[in-house]
């Protein structure tokens, strides 16, 4: 479990954060969801510790990761896997060297154990004969799967994935969604997804945050947030015309 | 940011680059990675300027010498002399300079702008450490080897043009090599001394702008100027500095 507690974050004079607190529940899929420069990624960062809080407290599993110094940090850090926007994977690396690169870093593992793990994390993830491509050569949707794949090579504990379905078709957005939310259940991950896409917040958001003007909004489930009246998670959720209509069919239903 | 602003920043970040690798063995493998990379990559580039300057620094030192009081193996002594002192760590540093810190501002300054840096953070991996601590030991450690076969070329070079163009013999030419070597020898030490502070200048510096890159591709190209800007710079400052210290 992630907890954040009362946190702040500013850069410079302009507060981007406003006194966020969230808890984050193993088993399930956690969103936060908000407009562009709402502080959506502010915060995420404030929970991997990219960025350092201001005040208020990052809490994992009753480890208080934000007072740690980087050692300790380190160490909860090994237990943290993460996708990201643009999958981040490494450009010299081939794609079975990119899975097996935590694995290198932290594990004792033989060489023959590392590929083996990494072959089974691809598999999981529908990526067969790829091996040895690198991830130039491979397709957007791909690479998140690949991404995905590498995120989970260290069994971790929490999952982050920032904006997982952006530049990809809906088709695959689904399966990448699909995929996300299988491996959560399976491995009983606390997963953190920072999303725009609506599809996304109606398939897999088990708990969702808004984010609004840096503070929390909105807090529910999927269910929940089509019912909602909350005016600005209706601006954002039901952006379009034909999103408000169909809105008003379900609530009236 | 300020001079003042880079220079403590760049301080700063030393302190993480000499912390204790995550993992010997994989900081092995990119130490010798580098040293392919950055240096011994560069050796064809660095042997064709040392091979051609050598061969120009002779041939002017010879058409300047109209005076009959001047010795003939003056002209390989002064060839020895430059290419030893100047030509050898200084220019062909600022040239790699060019090659090199480019390269790795570009790189690092990609892996940026492209979250690569973050992805390793979140995994436990300290960035900096990781990916600048091969490239500065290697470089720092390797790149006088490159520069003593620089000297060598270059002196070959300066040999060949001389004897092609009848302006002096092998023999006349090696005795202006060997002339007062007894007591400028130090002079090679304080090269090769010098080389290996430019060469930490030039990967710690393209490290420095590369890692910092805020944006895009826009600033990815800009930091890689400017690091070649900056370690340029620095090293015709650490230069003279080195010099006043060594050798006044």
């Amino acid at each position: 479990m992630i907890e954040v507690k009362h946190i702040s974050k500013s850069f410079g004079d302009t507060q981007i954060l406003f006194d966020i607190s969230a808890q984050f529940n193993p088993g399930q899929v956690n969103l936060i969801i908000g407009a562009s420069g709402q502080g959506k990624s502010v915060l995420t960062k404030c929970i991997v510790g990219l960025h350092e809080v201001d005040e208020g407290k990052v809490i994992y599993d009753d480890r208080v990761f934000s007072e740690m110094g980087r050692n300790d940090r380190k160490l909860i850090r090994q237990e943290i896997g993460m996708l990201f926007q643009g999958s981040a994977l490494f450009d010299s690396l081939t794609v079975l060297e990119n899975v097996m690169f935590p694995l290198k870093m932290f594990t004792k593992m033989s060489k023959q154990e590392r590929k083996e793990r990494a072959q089974f994390c691809l598999e999981r993830v529908g990526i067969v004969g790829k091996d040895d491509l690198l991830p130039a050569e491979t397709s957007g949707g791909m690479q998140k799967r690949i991404g995905i794949a590498r995120a989970i090579s260290m069994n971790p504990k929490y999952l982050f994935c920032d904006e997982p379905n952006s530049g990809l078709d809906p088709k695959t957005s689904i399966l990448i969604d699909n995929l996300i939310k299988e491996i959560t259940y399976e491995y009983n991950m606390t997963t953190i997804v920072i999303t725009h896409d609506m599809n996304s917040v109606m398939e897999i958001g088990d708990h969702i945050i808004f984010i609004n003007q840096g503070r929390k909004w909105w807090e529910g489930n999927n269910k929940e947030i089509i019912r909602t009246d909350n005016k600005e998670v209706v601006d954002f959720v039901y952006a379009s015309t034909f999103m408000k209509n169909l809105r008003s069919k379900l609530v009236n239903n | 940011m300020n001079l003042f602003e880079h220079i403590g920043k760049y301080f700063m970040m030393l302190k993480f680059v000499f912390s204790k690798p995550e993992k010997g063995s994989v900081f092995w493998e990119r130490f010798f990675t580098e040293a392919q990379n950055i240096v011994i990559n560069s050796i064809p580039l660095i042997g064709f300027l040392s091979f051609f300057m050598g061969g120009v620094i002779s041939l002017q030192t010879a058409s300047n010498m109209s005076s009959p009081l001047l010795p003939e193996y003056t002209i390989g002594y002064i060839t020895r002399q430059s290419t030893i002192l100047e030509f050898s760590p200084t220019i062909i540093s600022l040239i790699i300079a060019g090659k090199v810190g480019s390269n790795i501002a570009s790189e690092i300054g990609t892996m940026r702008v492209t979250e690569q840096i973050d992805a390793l953070e979140i995994m436990g991996v300290n960035s900096i450490g990781f990916l600048m601590l091969p490239k500065i030991l290697a470089t720092t450690l390797f790149f006088p080897f490159a520069i003593i076969l620089s000297m060598l070329l270059s002196l070959i070079g300066g040999w060949l043009a001389g004897i092609t163009s009848n302006l002096y013999s092998t023999k006349t030419y090696i005795v202006g090599l060997r002339a007062f070597w007894n007591v400028d020898q130090h002079h090679l030490y304080y090269a090769l001394g010098k080389t290996m502070v430019f060469a930490f200048l030039i990967t710690s510096i393209a490290c420095y702008y590369g890692y910092n890159v805020k944006g895009g591709a826009l600033e990815v190209g800009k930091a890689s100027t400017n690091s070649v800007v900056a370690a340029s710079v620095t090293i015709l400052l650490a230069n003279y500095i080195l010099t006043q210290l060594v050798l006044i």
